[in-house]
This record gives structure tokens, sequence and C-alpha cells, in this order.
């Protein structure tokens, strides 16, 4: 078995993920095609919420892989950090932007969501207020991959930022339930005895989530080439002016 | 490290270090939103909390670029990094200066704007008291983002970008034990939490600071 860390090698990385990218690239495509088709047209209305409760099969897993692609940058900053593999800190910083994306759907939708059900777009409900503040985090985390020019300073910085960012956004959390009780219901979806949605639901959601977390592999694999490539470009361009 | 502190409050107080502007800002704040919101005693006395909580924190910020901006320009930093003190101490001077010349002045000054905007009676005690608790987190979460930004031109903007969502759980845990105040509502749970997130801060952000100030450095 081939050591996992192989692929901090980025020839290593660029060359298993030629013919891995498209495998995923299809199947996020096939699963989530699967799963919304499947939760919008061959599922039951909801007897109170009507058709709207269909939109839970965007949000749900846009809003799982908004805190996800966070979790995987704090991963992929504590390994550059540690072991300075620099593909890992280009993955963290092609997951920014993924991430940035599923919050904001997360909260679109919810918006959408919201308006029919609770008669507002918006409420400052301690999850909904979470995500808020989840998304300030993803952009100054992208803001300051944008104005350092040095690569690895610009690594070692945002990696830095990710880890304690992620303190505080927990902290921002507890605080946002602190400070309000709100509208938004609980986790519907939980491995305890009891759970409240139907497998009518319950299937075609679990497979837009791994349709979902299937795109967010795809792009942040993609951006990760696209990254490794500049890179190559720069040094490139660099070693022609020195000649 | 004394001595650093004090060259580092002499050259806040004197001409040209910016001691003051703050107060100012906070003076100003308080003028703006009765201005803009109405002078209804009602209605300013149930946002006061809020209102001088925000406004000490964007006080704040307003001097956080000054922290390592100047040092970092005529090279002292580079000095203090190579120095015998350990620069997670030196951090914690500069953090504590800030704390000095920014957040105690606001404290002090606090009752006064209490004062404009109606606060009631009863949260007076407990506005100083969440601002004295509270400011100092302020003071090295701000650190941090300064030594996070001090290599950069034109680092005004991201560095306010970067704080503001770190203060979010310190602001919401000190307005709140003002306006439970207000409400003659027990504060201690609250205090409890705003006290923990300042003693967490001023123990492990000192290390985070001192650890991108020497990225920034090399």
């Amino acid at each position: 078995m081939a050591s996992f860390w192989e692929y901090a090698n980025p020839l290593k990385f660029m060359r298993t993920t030629d013919w891995l990218l498209p495998i995923v690239a299809v199947a996020a495509l096939v699963v989530t095609a699967t799963g919304l088709i499947w939760g919008f047209f061959f599922t039951p209305d909801d007897f109170r919420q009507g058709s709207t409760v269909k939109i839970v099969f965007i949000h749900v897993p846009a809003a799982m892989m908004a805190i996800n692609a966070w979790v995987m940058m704090l991963v992929a900053s504590l390994v550059w950090l540690i072991r300075r593999h620099h593909v890992s800190a280009l993955a963290a910083k092609a997951a920014a932007p993924v991430g940035l994306v599923m919050t904001l759907i997360g909260l679109i939708t919810g918006a959408v969501w919201g308006q029919p059900m609770w008669g507002t777009w918006w409420a400052w409900d301690p999850r909904l207020t979470s995500f808020l503040i989840l998304f300030l985090f993803y952009l100054g985390y992208i803001a300051l991959w944008s104005a350092i020019d040095d690569p690895d300073t610009g690594a070692d910085l945002t990696a830095v930022l990710c880890l304690v960012g992620s303190v505080f956004a927990v902290l921002s959390r507890y605080a946002a339930i602190f400070w309000n009780q709100g509208l938004h219901q609980g986790a519907s979806l939980s491995v305890a005895p009891g759970t409240r949605m139907d497998w009518a639901y319950k299937a075609p959601l679990y497979t837009c989530m791994v349709g979902f977390g299937l795109i967010f592999l795809t792009l942040v694999l993609a951006g990760t080439r696209t990254e490794i490539r500049a890179r190559r470009m720069k040094a490139l361009v660099t070693r022609e002016r020195m000649a | 490290m004394i001595a650093l502190l004090m060259r580092d409050l002499r050259l806040a107080f004197r001409a040209g270090g910016g001691f003051g502007l703050g107060l100012a800002f906070f003076l100003i704040l308080a003028v703006l939103v009765p201005l803009g919101i109405g002078p209804e005693p009602q209605t300013l006395a149930r946002i006061a909390p809020g209102i001088l909580w925000v406004g000490a924190l964007l006080a704040c910020l307003l001097s956080l670029d000054r922290i390592f901006a100047l040092d970092f320009e005529d090279g002292s930093l580079d000095l203090l990094a190579t120095a015998p003190v350990p620069l997670e101490g030196a951090v914690s001077i500069k953090a504590l200066a800030h704390w000095l010349t920014t957040g105690l002045p606001l404290v002090m000054i606090s009752p006064v704007l209490g004062l404009l905007l109606f606060l009631p009676s009863e949260a007076y005690l407990w506005l100083v008291i969440s601002l004295a608790v509270g400011t100092p987190a302020l003071s090295v979460i701000g650190t941090f983002g300064a030594a996070l930004t001090v290599g950069l031109k034109r680092g005004g903007l991201l560095l306010s970008l970067l704080v503001l969502p770190l203060y979010i759980p310190t602001l919401v845990f000190g307005a709140e034990v003002v306006s439970r105040g207000a409400m003659g509502l027990a504060v201690d749970t609250p205090l409890a939490l705003l006290a923990g997130i300042t003693a967490g801060a001023v123990a492990i952000l000192p290390f985070a600071s001192a650890h991108v100030l020497r990225i920034n450095l090399r």
C-alpha cells in the first residue's frame, strides 16, 4: 500500500489526478443529477410545506459542504504547517472559493425557503447568523491569500489565520446560540433513534449530499491542479528571465 | 520589556502617536447615532449597550495598524525579533501598550457616553466592568491581525476584514452583559464567558502573533 504522503509530490499528484479527475467529475455529475431529479420529481409533497420542502435537496448538502470545506482547509493548513507539503497549501487555497460559494448557496436557498415558510427572507437566528459569520471568515481568508505576493508567506499566514479563525468561528457559533434562540429547526438528520425525516426524503437527500461532496472534490482537485500549473509557469518565466 | 512598554507608551502619547484619536472616534459615534436614529430616550436606551460596544470595537480597530507598522518600517521590529527577549513577550507588551492607550481610555470615558445615550442607571457599573474585562481581548486579537498584515501595503482595509469576524464572540458577550445589566437580570454567565475569551486570547494568541510576525520578517 502506497503512503498517502506520496501525493505531497506535485508530480505524483498531477499524474494521479490526470486520470482521477475525469472519473470524479463524471461521478459528481451523475450522482448530483440523480439525487436532484429524484428529489425534485419523485418525492411526495410535504403535507404542510407543499413542494417548497424540496429545496432541502440543495440547501442541506450545500450547507454541509460549506462547513466541511472549512474543516478540510483546517486539516490542509495543519498539514502545511507541520509537514510543509506545497500541494496541501494549494489545496486549502483551492477549497476556499468553493466553500464560499457553498455558504452563499446555503444562505440564498435558505432565504428562498424562509420566505414562504417563516414569512421572512432573513432572521437573526443562531444558525443563519453563524453561516453569515462563516461567510465573513471565508472572505477574510481569500482576501489575505490574494493580498500576499510571495506564495510561501501567503501559505503560512493563511494557514495560521485558518487555525485561529476556526477557534473563533466555533466560539461565534456558541455565542450566536447564546445570543438568540431561533426559528431554524434543529438537526433533522441524526444517527440518534427517532429521526424526523422519512426515507422517501432521506434517500435522495443522502444522494445529493454525496453528489455535492463529489462536486467539491472535483473543484478542489481542478483548482489545485490549476495552482500547481500556475506555479510551474511562474518558475518557467523566472528561469527564462534569468537565462 | 518594561523599557519597551514605556517606549511604546511614550510614542503613543506624544505628538503624532494618534493617542486620543480612538477616543474622539468613540465620542463622534455616540453623537452620530442619536442624530441618525432620533432623540427618543426609550429607543436610545434600548440600543445604547450595543452601540457603546460596537463603538469601542471600532475605536480599537482604528489604532491597530499602528502597533507594528511604524516599527516595521524603521526596522526596530527586526531588532525586537533578534533581541534576547522572546518575541512572544514583546508582542504581549505591544498588546498591553495598545490596551493602555486605547482600551483603558475607552473604559473610562464610556459612562459619559452612556449618559448621552440614556443608558439605564443600573447598567453603568456593568458597562465599565464588561469593557474593562473585554477590551484586553480586543487588543490581543487586534495585535494578531496587525501581525498578519504588517508586511502588506494598504493592509488597513484587509486588517478590518480579518479582525472584525474575530471580534464577534467578544462583542456578543460584552453587549449581552450590559443589556442584561440594564434590564436588571443576572449577568454572571455572559461575564464569565467574556472573561474566559479574554483569558484564552491573552494566553494563546501572542504565540500565534509572534509566529506570523516571524513569517512576515523573514
